[in-house]
């Protein structure tokens, strides 16, 4: 296999990147449309209002949660939630007593269907190293204190499997229906970096 | 390999912040390097653990200071150097060109892609053999530390766990990155007590791991 040098004074990515279609479209080998088609999808229709949908249903509908708890990949099908990072998804529940946080610390593996790209702060070293060796530090840092009475259980993302996490639903939220829930649900809190704050 | 990438555990890089703002792509060529990315393993007629592996081979210094979309970007370039679709240097001389330089541009060569066939879609895959171990089984990561790529992270080698899934049958990446076959195999997610991975006076906290067939032995 060839690797690349590092090389200093190297045109900066814009450029590359610019460099790099310029090649691909002479080669006839990429489709400008295939390539907007994609980033767009990204940028608007994939994203964590996906992930929101889900657990607002498993919050108003405990067949559904059964279903998602037993089944992740197929309970999120039922949405058509599916593709690219979604072979099979696993829910994991946040409890008064117990919190799941999700890494990957190889790279930035992700729920793409459920929750879109992955946030600038999951692929961050700090992030990629530091949940696996002090998470409740880090998790104060990002804003989560957990008392000491709360198990922290981390989930290094290394194989295929995808964790999703199910967070609590806030406590004031019993009149609201799935559709008032959705809104209310962060990216953050099915990572398990946050928690899904009281609407009050 | 023990490259940059493995960064479960290491030290000294601060806190994170989030930004409430953050759009998808910061910059036009973020989404660029994305879509390159999600057809590279297409182009080149390679798969996902290559993909992934061409990431971790990114220089260190170019892994960090490039950023994520910066990797893919690199490791496009890698992936379709690799497999002859692109000479040596072309990006490079492109985009020097592009930015007026007066460059001569390598030539085009012959594609020698890998003789890789999947034998199904994805990474997930049907295995006959029982799983070796089950759900409360105490095994041991290998101190395993091949050059090329693996899914074993630095931090979990040599400890002790105890499987609490057995997860579906995958190909191995350590062999799928190579082209040297699928070796589908069962998963297992280890669950790892903080103090064994830090040692005494480590917060308390458990960290489940999916680890292959391959990457355990039974505790001794």
């Amino acid at each position: 296999m060839t690797a690349i040098p590092h090389a200093p004074n190297r045109p900066d990515a814009a450029l590359r990147a610019e460099a790099l279609e310029s090649l691909l479209l002479e080669q006839g080998l990429i489709d400008p449309k295939v390539i907007d088609g994609l980033i767009r999808t990204y940028e608007h229709d994939v994203g964590p209002l996906n992930g929101a949908k889900v657990v607002a249903r498993a919050w108003t509908d405990p067949e559904y949660k059964e279903r998602l708890l037993a089944d992740g990949t197929a309970a999120v099908g039922e949405f058509g939630f599916k593709g690219p990072q979604g072979e099979h998804i696993e829910v994991i529940e946040n409890s008064p007593s117990v919190h799941n946080v999700v890494v990957c610390t190889l790279c930035s593996c992700y729920p793409w269907p459920l929750l879109g790209l992955p946030p600038a702060w999951y692929k961050d070293p700090a992030y990629r190293s530091r949940v696996v060796r002090e998470p409740r530090k880090l998790l104060g840092e990002m804003g989560l204190d957990l008392g000491d009475d709360v198990e922290i259980r981390v989930w290094d993302s290394s194989s295929e499997v995808r964790y999703f996490v199910l967070p609590e639903r806030p406590a004031g939220t019993d009149g609201l229906s799935e559709e008032e829930l959705i809104p209310l649900i962060t990216r953050d809190a099915m990572v398990g970096v946050g928690r899904v704050a009281n609407p009050a | 390999m023990d490259g940059i990438h493995d960064m479960g555990g290491t030290e000294g890089w601060g806190t994170v912040s989030i930004d409430p703002d953050e759009p998808v792509f910061y910059e036009p060529w973020e989404a660029k390097a994305f879509a390159f990315g999600a057809l590279s393993a297409r182009l080149s007629g390679t798969n996902l653990d290559a993909m992934r592996h061409a990431i971790d081979r990114q220089h260190p210094y170019d892994y960090l200071v490039d950023g994520y979309y910066g990797r893919w970007l690199g490791c496009v370039e890698t992936l379709l150097v690799d497999s002859g679709v692109l000479a040596p240097g072309a990006v490079e001389a492109r985009a020097r060109k592009l930015r007026g330089e007066d460059v001569t541009e390598p030539p085009t060569p012959t594609p020698h892609k890998p003789d890789y066939q999947p034998t199904g879609p994805g990474s997930l895959r049907a295995v006959d053999t029982p799983p070796r171990f089950g759900v409360g089984d105490r095994v041991r990561a290998k101190e395993h530390a091949p050059s090329g790529h693996t899914r074993l992270p630095r931090y979990v080698r040599g400890h002790e766990g105890t499987v609490v899934a057995v997860q579906p049958a995958q190909v191995l990446p350590d062999t799928h990155a190579h082209f040297k076959g699928e070796n589908a195999q069962h998963v297992f997610a280890v669950k790892f007590d903080s103090d064994e991975l830090w040692g005494e006076g480590a917060e308390p906290f458990a960290l489940t791991i999916d680890l292959y067939d391959d990457y355990l032995e039974t505790a001794p």
